[in-house]
């Protein structure tokens, strides 16, 4: 199946390494993978914030890309953020067109896609250590993700899952409400890593790196060695068997 | 901190909201306060929900009654109002806040003045209900636990459901010792019996008792209210005079409707399956029933309500059945409580409540003070989609609202992200800068505070950044094959 890999900015700048893991693990699944490089970003920052006309003609060209892909014969369009798929779907209702409504339909998160569309491909991931899974809010509540990510990991040979209660509790990101309102942001923070510092755990995964990037930083502030790892990342690990 | 100025509903500027925002997050009590009260509703409110097998079925109803209920909003409320008539109550429609102070406080004076029991109730509270009573000579006396402490202590409600879930038992022990000059129990259970004794003097004398609804009930001209505590019961029933006040939106068609919405607003707002008083209060006593007060005067309450229909996004804001709900799930009302939001209706609810009642222009940090996490929308019993409220609120007030020093520099930031983000080469460029300053931010402390950085540093980290980003890494890998 040949798929459009939409990268998102986060992570085309900032962390590169989840969006090559993430396309060596649809590439090992059987996946053709179309990287467009004029790609840039989703529009999401300025619609959240607000800023509905200056997020139109991003997520129009956006959109536009996506579906030229998806008219040269991409089957499916993935995506390694939670997030960012959402305000795909959302840009169906924001641009209105026939062609936004495609894009919406035919989007997925990189991890749902693996299990919804592939189903449950066996991947050889290794990964030894001890890790929580951060629901990323977009992710859970716009697009129901929460069983998939859990199968993948299960399936990673060496990888011990463990549950947070706070799992499914906002990390404090928000976008723009990260840096407007730091005060509460971190408390947010503080509260979910209060809980993973109890947990005796290697790393916090998550499917979104908004959010990584966000825990990890307050993670160093507090002189933590938890580390943050994207769920591409752990798939695509190939750890030496031990 | 009472809300300044009668009849406005939200009394903060941006700089006074961002100082009571850090306030809270200092204030160590508050946030243990708020952490337990909202943790311990929130988990029962959970396990309430699950007990029932058709509880996202019983949403979609009470959802779709509300919106049904909502479009012929104007027939129902006269269907009320003949019933309610028909049955010996007065009713009185109130346009404004004002107008429905002048009416109260008209009928407590004609009824004898002195005091006013009054049980809980936002909309009292909206309408800044208490300060015109005492403005015009009469004493109100707060019945609900929560809303006599928040009275003692000269504060307002922090939660439309707790009004008191801001103040640990030790700072309610304290503000009792103070006010009443004596030595008193510690313990809950010894503070709850000294507040009832109080209480009961009270109730003896008052000539009027002034309540609110839940539920306002077209085919009956009935009220119902909900409570736990009995105050409610003694409020309505114990003077000759009672006086309700009831938002317009409060209002459901039949008797039988109620069956969805007891189911979910209980266990919505406190985890019980039902509260432990419902009160039905149809007309006035008529023969031969000789209990309970004179007259009944019913109060409809539109105040910016009926503005909100307009608009199909910002009608659903009028489905809220204030079960507290929301605010108890909210991570950002966790952190801060109720007081910071500078509005009688915090939390979610109140974030989109409040601008579309009083105006954004003076409510507009409130749609910014959220993540848009979702987990209200989640909770909500009546599905209202308050994520896509304050999306809404927020492109209304970024297009609409009076410029400010920061607004005009965000419209600036957004307008030059547009114009990298529809280019590819300009957008790698804007990239590689933002990865070179942040890398020297995460190596030099100096940088960290340097424009866009400082909001990210103030407690944050800058990691080194990647040398290469994911499209040159693909570039080559596309050259190398």
């Amino acid at each position: 199946m040949k798929v459009a890999f939409f990268s998102t900015c986060l992570i085309d700048q900032f962390r590169p390494s989840a969006g090559l893991a993430a396309i060596d693990v649809l590439e090992r699944a059987g996946c053709t993978v179309d990287f467009d490089f004029g790609q840039t970003c989703c529009s999401q920052p300025a619609f959240n914030a607000g800023h509905v006309a200056e997020a139109k003609p991003v997520c129009q060209r956006t959109v536009d890309r996506l579906y030229a892909q998806l008219a040269n014969g991409c089957e499916a369009i993935v995506c390694p953020s939670g997030s960012c798929t959402a305000m795909l779907e959302h840009a169906a209702g924001l641009l209105g067109s026939p062609e936004a409504r495609e894009v919406a339909e035919k989007s997925f998160e990189f991890g749902s896609f693996l299990i919804d569309r592939l189903g449950h491909p066996d991947l050889g991931a290794r990964w030894y250590g001890r890790v929580t899974w951060h629901d990323a809010c977009h992710g859970l509540r716009d697009l129901g993700i929460h069983a998939q990510p859990r199968i993948l990991l299960s399936r990673v040979h060496g990888l011990t899952l463990v549950e947070a209660t706070k799992s499914s509790q906002c990390c404090g990101f928000g976008g723009t409400f990260s840096t407007d309102l730091p005060g509460i942001s971190l408390a947010m923070a503080d509260e979910k890593i209060d809980e993973l510092e109890t947990l005796n755990i290697d790393a916090v995964a998550s499917a979104d790196f908004s959010c990584l990037m966000h825990l990890e930083g307050r993670l160093r502030a507090r002189g933590s060695t938890i580390g943050v790892i994207h769920l591409a990342e752990l798939l695509a690990s190939r750890d030496a068997p031990r | 901190m009472t809300h300044g100025g009668t009849g406005s509903i939200h009394n903060l500027s941006a700089t006074e909201f961002h100082n009571h925002v850090q306030d809270a997050l200092a204030n160590v009590e508050l946030r243990g306060a708020l952490a337990r009260g909202t943790s311990t509703v929130q988990n029962r409110r959970d396990a309430a929900a699950a007990s029932v097998p058709e509880w996202e079925d019983l949403r979609t109803r009470a959802a779709a009654l509300k919106a049904h209920t909502l479009q012929s909003l104007a027939e129902n409320l006269e269907l009320f109002e003949a019933n309610a008539i028909a049955r010996g109550a007065v009713v009185h429609w109130a346009n404004t806040a004002e107008e429905a102070r002048t009416i109260i406080t008209s009928l407590a004076n004609d009824a004898g003045g002195g005091v006013a029991l009054k049980s809980k109730s936002m909309t009292s509270e909206e309408i800044g209900l208490n300060e015109a009573l005492i403005e015009s000579g009469i004493t109100p006396i707060e019945t609900d636990l929560g809303e006599w402490i928040v009275q003692l202590a000269g504060e307002a409600p922090s939660h439309i459901v707790a009004p008191a879930l801001h103040k640990s038992r030790e700072a309610i022990h304290r503000l009792f010792e103070e006010v009443f000059d004596r030595e008193l129990p510690e313990d809950a259970e010894g503070l709850t019996e000294f507040a009832r004794l109080e209480l009961r003097r009270s109730f003896a004398t008052a000539n009027v008792g002034i309540s609110g609804a839940n539920f306002l009930i077209a085919e009956t001209g009935s009220l119902l209210i909900l409570e736990n505590e009995g105050n409610i019961r003694m409020t309505t029933s114990m003077p000759r005079i009672h006086i309700a006040i009831v938002g317009i939106e409060k209002i459901i068609p039949r008797v039988e409707d109620l069956d969805v919405f007891l189911r979910l607003i209980g266990r919505s707002g406190t985890g019980q399956a039902i509260t432990v008083y419902q009160s039905l209060i149809t007309g006035t006593k008529r023969q031969p029933e000789d209990d309970g007060p004179e007259a009944l005067h019913i109060v409809l309450l539109d105040n910016g309500r009926s503005e909100l229909l307009r608009n199909e996004t910002t009608a659903q804001t009028l489905a809220c059945i204030r079960c507290g709900a929301c605010l108890n799930t909210c991570p950002v009302y966790r952190q801060i409580g109720g007081h910071a939001y500078g509005s009688v209706y915090p939390g979610p609810i109140g974030a989109i409540l409040t601008p579309l009642l009083v105006g954004h222009a003076s409510a507009r940090e409130l749609p910014f003070a959220s993540t848009l996490c979702g987990a209200c929308r989640d909770v909500c019993p009546v599905k209202i989609d308050i994520p896509q409220v304050l999306l809404h609120l927020r492109e209304e007030i970024v297009e609409h609202a009076a410029d400010t020093p920061t607004s005009i520099e965000k419209r600036r930031a957004f307008k030059w992200w547009a114009w990298a983000m529809t280019s590819p080469r300009r957008y790698a460029f804007v990239g590689f800068v933002a990865r070179c300053g942040a890398h020297l931010a995460s190596r030099f402390r100096a940088v960290q505070s340097i424009g866009p950085l400082r909001g990210w540093t103030v407690g944050r980290h800058v990691p080194p950044s990647p040398p290469k980003s994911l499209r040159r890494l693909m570039r080559e890998r596309e050259r190398s094959q």
